[in-house]
């Protein structure tokens, strides 16, 4: 059945080339937990990937209840994890999936760093890497503030002041931020228009960079 | 199998049917990928389908008007129910249109047009009908579709309780055939 439907795709549009590319390479020795358990180490970029792959996922079903409204933030929260059929798990899915995604990219960024593999010619897969991690932190941060409980809000409040400490540009960062002068009504919009739009985009650019570039290069040798 | 097959030709062997390794990996590895998968994506769908699978408590009656008041003539009555919507609280205002039949019966319309679910007026254009404004679809006095719309006006169940009209929830048209 399956196979019928396949073939009937292919012999039109010849699609066997496009997933081969993707998915039929060989793992080198090295990279390969079955002849050398400590290589279970390169296994946290792609430990990262999975996570956040059931971040995007988690997250778009929890904005089928989610509102970002002052008056309705922390009551669609509440409802969604309290009153809807796995609610609980879903939006622990996040909460936790978000710590674990911080968690195993900085794993990663052990493993690449102490292997070397940010040298030439890969260095500017590293940098992409880098603004992948920032990119992360800016989800992280964003998405804190969207229960509107106190945590968030200090959270945010914090972490705006912060910013504002910059020279010279500080001010008009932490007012960009704010969507004014406090953590408000537009705060909250703007942190969520931010965290489901803006950086979700960046992060996939970021990420299909990434995957093009170690497919181009290939995975470093070992040591 | 691969011993079998080379010397198949001279004697045939019992016909085993036997997994490959790939087979076995492939199913393996798809198995597990698939619980995973499951494991992840399930709840979600259920969180999803939540609002399909809750039960609605039918609602209760409402005290509307005294039934002195009501006459052959249909009126429009409004009504203020209790709704929960979510984390959402409200009072919304309904309104029916509740009159007499030639026997005395009272019995109340709801006003939602059954062609699209537009509001619609009694004896809007002078014909003694009820019109809906969307695309002139119109209902005898019984609620019964003249045109346009596939099904009759929903009633209200009505409850006559000490010289006060009460409604309840909505129900398909028992008027009309």
């Amino acid at each position: 059945m399956f196979k019928t439907i396949y073939n009937w795709v292919d012999e039109r549009l010849d699609i066997t080339p496009l997933w081969r590319d993707v998915a039929d390479h060989e793992v080198p020795e090295h990279v390969n937990p079955a002849h050398h358990f400590s290589a279970f180490v390169y296994c946290f970029g792609g430990l990262t990937f999975f996570i956040t792959v059931i971040q995007i996922l988690s997250g778009m079903f929890l904005t089928m209840y989610y509102v970002p409204d002052i008056l309705n933030a922390y009551a669609s929260v509440d409802y969604l994890q309290h009153k809807v059929a796995f609610g609980q798990i879903v939006r622990g899915m996040h909460h936790f999936g978000a710590s674990l995604v911080i968690v195993m990219m900085f794993l990663h960024t052990l493993r690449v760093f102490f292997t070397g593999s940010y040298k030439a010619p890969r260095e500017m897969n590293w940098v992409v890497g880098m603004l992948i991690f920032f990119i992360m932190l800016g989800l992280g941060f964003t998405g804190y503030l969207l229960p509107w409980d106190n945590k968030a809000y200090f959270a945010t409040k914090v972490g705006v002041e912060i910013a504002a400490s910059v020279p010279y540009l500080g001010p008009y960062i932490a007012q960009f931020l704010y969507g004014g002068d406090i953590v408000g009504a537009q705060t909250l919009t703007r942190f969520f228009a931010i965290h489901v739009f803006f950086l979700p985009g960046a992060l996939i650019a970021m990420l299909a960079a990434h995957f093009i570039m170690i497919r181009r290069q290939g995975i470093s040798g070992p040591l | 199998m691969s011993k079998h097959e080379q010397h198949g030709s001279n004697h045939k062997p019992a016909e085993r049917k036997e997994m490959s390794r790939r087979q076995f990996l492939s199913y393996t590895l798809g198995g597990t990928t698939a619980f995973m998968m499951g494991g992840a994506v399930l709840p979600m769908v259920r969180f999803a389908v939540d609002p399909l699978l809750v039960k609605n408590e039918s609602s209760s009656f409402v005290k509307v008007v005294e039934e002195s008041k009501i006459t052959n003539e249909p009126q429009e009555f409004k009504f203020t129910i209790h709704q929960v919507d979510g984390w959402y609280e409200s009072d919304p205002e309904l309104s029916a249109w509740i009159s007499k039949d030639d026997n005395g019966t009272i019995f109340a319309l709801s006003p939602v047009c059954k062609h699209l679910g537009c509001t619609i007026g009694w004896n809007v254009k002078g014909k003694n009908e009820y019109d809906c404004p969307c695309h002139d679809a119109r209902y005898t006095k019984d609620g019964k579709n003249i045109t346009v719309s596939p099904k009759p006006l929903d009633e209200y169940e009505v409850k006559l309780e000490n010289g006060f009209v009460y409604v309840g929830s909505i129900k398909a048209n028992t008027r009309v055939g």
